[in-house]
């Protein structure tokens, strides 16, 4: 039985009644919830709570409890969304308590965290909720004092009476606002942004007091009565399946309590992956007992894969004839041949891993045909899907909790680890703890894809570019690819848009691809696809403007003053002014072009559109004539519309996603051999440190459009604006990464 | 294994295996979940405690050399989160996801014991062990500044309030 069959039918009509109130309810908002509670019998809560819907609860004893509906995983959602519901609502955000909400998509639909998506999804959703709970209790309010709520304004928790300047405080109101019919969504009215006095403050994480504090908060802290500890050992080769183990060994290894064979239900690459369970009175002893752990592998096809082999394969792939066209405008050749310099130019990256700092775990409890999961997912609602259908259980007995996540980054997006631990707990018949280490973090991820990007591109006499090609050679179904119909099946996150830039701004353009077989598992890592393409194309654009003979910051606003008209109007593509204004700003707060830099010591721009925001980047970084590289400095230039909702962080997530793109940069590569991944720790797949962290100056433009996300769009720019500093500095142009395998040095 | 050794001020006794580190034996023996596993190679620094007021990674500490240690961890570095380096912490709003900040405070704390107004290049050096996946190094920098701010003036009061403008309390939940 689906989640949805589980919505009695009562409910089913209530919440399509409503959504067919409005048309942001039934598509934008998508709240099957928010609307849930909103029927006139608000249930009344013992002790004279006042529940106006899913995510607020007034109490008795003043306090306010807001719902935070998705998952925390560093993105600071957890603070961001409340604030929302607390700013139209009208109350202190000093009064406000919040609470982790466990997955329930009936209440809360959509509970992801991922895509940037959450500050576009909730904006006007959101605030709507908080202003129907603060209508009711204005409501509430007029009719005690019998005046027209016209007459009515609140602030703090509290309603006045304009006209007499009687007031009534919330908690006073709490049982007369339960019979208040609640307002329809889209008929409330919403705060006007300048009278805000949360959004657009500096909130701290409402975790902050426990994470100083060391309180137990994450998925690893979790600890079930009768818990006992698991490890669970994998293929290294991806696709590998168990021959044979050693269990009998394993079992009498200390503390062992059981050790069994897992077989795969899934594809060879995702769902449940076959290997070996070991379960034992405490982790350490569970993973003891691994290192005598001795396994048979069935490695499969994978075992000849090589970074060699996929590189060859890519090169011989990108000789010939693209398997697909996926967007062709004007005469390409006819433009090649007639332009006044044509550049080639071939680009490479890796995979990479995404390693959020805590390891990947979940502790789960089979009883009684039901199944109780405590996990750090980013996405619970694939989660119970992934579990139903391996385990053959029902998803209406499988309960989510949400545990804080240390670290997402896309990796939690895919729910291996939920489904391992789920499936040894029905096993072991105990609640069980399942903990990954580091080393089966990097040998089982669902990697970044590596990409090649093969470039054929021109300028005419005057600098103009007038032809664009580029050859993509990628991951996916290799069997599927060259039929020409439906969407190309490109591997998870190893994809380009037709629409890419610099689509739509260079008459004569081509992009194509062609993919190998996958035979690594990979996924969504920060700025999915953009994290890769940006780089490539931002290097290469560059490459023209210096064919051109032009400043590679005006070359790209020349570059975007050349927009062709679309088809229909931007189909969610980048809007130019928007790319415009930020590169405008970057240039005058880095004082781009204004200064002589020493040799060894250069600037580099680039810009980006991802996940709706718009970020142009300039890096300036020196190389020493040995060929160290120092970052000195990034100024970002971002426009994420309107409204920046908590500035704290925000300028968190951009820090952030600015020293990721380095840290990538730098030095993060996973390379396969023998169909496995050779990295296995931070010892050889460097995180960025202190001492390499440059400064990051950012600047807002703010502009007229609705709020969009921040968890991605800021580090796409900078991997290229870095490499084209490295270029200024050095005239050593960075076509393939990390920029360790380079020699920088210079005389 | 039986061993003495002293956490957070307490006398305790534990038994277990020679070889299991002092971060296991605080986190499922202890069930003092404050310090965290990164990387148990000793790279990341999640798991960074005082072992006599000096800053160590516990995932490289077995059972067999902890008779008679003196341990502090996150839990023990004061009894409300009122140290100065905590309140820095939540002043400048450091943590993103958060996991790598005990072992970061521990670090920043024994740094400001031993040196009470640390340079930028003294905190690099100091903190370039602790790795935050989330890169919140600029913060951290601007919170061990803020704490040796506060300490330097009154050792035992509480943090300023003020290190940021506009900005609004923390709900606790
Ligand atoms: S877990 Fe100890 S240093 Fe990483
Ligand atoms: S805050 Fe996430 S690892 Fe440091």
């Amino acid at each position: 039985m689906t989640l949805d069959a589980r919505v009695d039918r009562r409910q089913f009509l209530r919440v399509s009644a409503l959504a067919g109130g409005g048309l942001l309810l039934g598509t934008i908002l998508d709240f099957g919830a928010g609307t849930e509670l909103f029927a006139a019998d608000a249930p009344k809560v013992p002790g004279g709570e006042f529940s106006p819907n899913a995510f607020i609860r007034l109490s008795r004893d003043g306090s306010v409890t807001i719902i935070a509906k998705n998952p925390e995983v560093g993105q600071g959602i957890k603070t961001m969304l409340p604030m929302l519901l607390a700013e139209e609502l009208d109350v202190d955000w000093t009064t406000v308590k919040i609470e982790q909400a466990g997955l329930d998509t009936v209440k809360y639909t959509n509970q992801v965290a991922g895509g940037s998506s959450a500050t576009p999804n909730h904006w006007i959703p959101l605030r709507r909720v908080g202003a129907a709970a603060r209508a009711m209790l204005v409501g509430a309010a007029a009719q005690t004092w019998s005046v027209p709520t016209a007459e009515c304004e609140t602030s703090s928790a509290t309603v006045t009476h304009r006209p007499t300047g009687r007031t009534l405080r919330y908690v006073d109101l709490l049982e007369r606002a339960a019979t208040i019919p609640a307002p329809e969504l889209d008929k409330v009215t919403l705060k006007d942004p300048k009278s805000f006095r949360i959004i657009g403050t500096r909130v701290r994480g409402v975790d902050n007091h426990a994470i100083v504090t060391g309180k137990p908060l994450y998925g690893i802290d979790v600890a079930v009565p009768g818990m006992l500890y698991a490890v669970y050992e994998k293929s290294p080769v991806f696709g590998g399946r168990v021959k044979s183990a050693n269990l009998d060994v394993v079992k009498r290894e200390p503390g062992v309590r059981g050790a069994f064979v897992v077989e795969p239900a899934g594809t060879d690459l995702t769902g449940l992956l076959g290997g070996v369970a070991i379960v034992a009175d405490s982790w350490w002893l569970a993973r003891s007992a691994r290192k005598k752990l001795q396994v048979e592998w069935d490695e499969g096809a994978g075992a000849a894969l090589s970074s060699t082999s996929i590189a060859s394969n890519a090169a011989a792939l990108a000789k010939q004839a693209p398997q697909r066209s996926l967007r062709r405008d004007g005469d390409i050749d006819a433009a090649l041949a007639g332009a006044a310099k044509v550049v080639r130019a071939e680009y490479f990256y890796p995979f990479i891993a995404h390693a959020p700092l805590e390891p990947q775990n979940c502790t789960a409890r089979f009883a009684d045909g039901k199944l109780e999961i405590w996990a750090p997912t980013q996405n619970p609602q694939a989660a119970r899907g992934l579990v139903a259908r391996a385990l053959g259980i029902d998803e209406a007995a499988i309960t989510i909790h949400l545990t804080r996540g240390g670290g997402g980054f896309g990796r939690r997006l895919m729910n291996d680890y939920v489904v391992e631990a789920a499936r040894i707990a029905k096993e072991t018949g105990t609640p069980v703890k399942l903990l990954w280490t580091r080393e089966d973090d990097m040998h089982h991820d669902f990697y970044r894809s590596a990409g090649f990007h093969n470039f054929t591109g021109a300028v005419d006499a005057s600098g103009k570019v007038v032809a664009w090609r580029n050859h993509f050679v990628s991951f996916g179904d290799a069997e599927k690819f060259p039929i020409a119909t439906g969407n190309p099946p490109f591997a998870a996150g190893a994809g380009i848009g037709a629409g890419e830039f610099p689509a739509r701004f260079v008459p004569n353009f081509a992009l194509d691809a062609s993919v190998m077989q996958q035979f690594v598992p990979t996924g969504f890592l920060r700025a999915p696809g953009s994290n890769g393409i940006a780089y490539a194309t931002q290097s290469f654009i560059d490459e023209l403007a210096h064919a051109a003979g032009k400043d590679p910051l005006q070359f790209r606003l020349d570059l975007l003053a050349g927009e062709v008209p679309a088809p229909s109007p931007q189909q969610g593509g980048l809007v130019a002014s928007r790319v415009r204004g930020v590169l405008e700003l970057v240039r005058e707060k880095s004082g781009w072009g204004t200064q002589k830099l020493p040799r060894g010591t250069g600037m580099g721009v680039a810009f980006h559109f991802s996940h709706r925001g718009y970020f142009a980047e300039v890096v300036q970084a020196t190389v020493s004539r040995v060929g160290a590289l120092k970052v000195d400095k990034v100024w970002v230039a971002a426009d994420v519309g309107s409204q920046i909702i908590n500035p704290s962080g925000a300028e968190n997530q951009v820090h952030g996603s600015v020293l990721d793109g380095i840290s990538e940069a730098l030095a993060q590569e996973i390379t396969i051999d023998k169909g496995r991944a050779v990295q296995s720790n931070f010892t050889d797949f460097p995180l960025i440190r202190m001492a390499q962290s440059p400064p990051v100056e950012l600047h807002w433009s703010l502009t007229e459009y609705p709020p969009t996300g921040l968890g991605e769009p800021a580090l796409p720019p900078v991997v290229p604006a870095l490499c084209n500093a490295i270029y200024a500095a050095t005239g050593k142009r960075i076509r393939s990464l990390p920029l360790s395998k380079h020699d920088l040095s210079w005389s | 294994m039986k061993v003495s050794l002293t956490v957070n001020g307490k006398p305790t006794s534990i038994d277990a295996p020679p070889d299991m580190p002092l971060l296991w034996v605080l986190r499922d023996v202890l069930d003092l979940k404050g310090a965290k596993y990164g990387c148990g190679v000793g790279q990341c620094g999640a798991c960074t405690v005082h072992l006599k007021g000096s800053p160590v990674r516990s995932c490289q500490l077995p059972v067999s050399a902890l008779q008679g240690a003196e341990v502090t961890t996150i839990e023990g570095l004061s009894p409300d989160g009122s140290h100065p380096v905590q309140r820095a912490w939540d002043e400048i709003d450091v943590p993103q996801c958060g996991y790598c900040q005990a072992g970061q405070i521990m670090s920043a704390a024994a740094l400001l014991a031993r040196n009470p107004s640390p340079t930028d290049a003294q905190i690099t050096a100091a903190m370039n062990g602790n790795l935050c996946r989330c890169a919140t190094y600029h913060r951290i920098r601007d919170a061990i500044h803020a704490a040796a701010a506060t300490s330097a003036v009154t050792p035992s009061a509480p943090a300023a309030t003020t290190a940021r403008p506009r900005q609004a309390g923390t709900p606790r939940n």
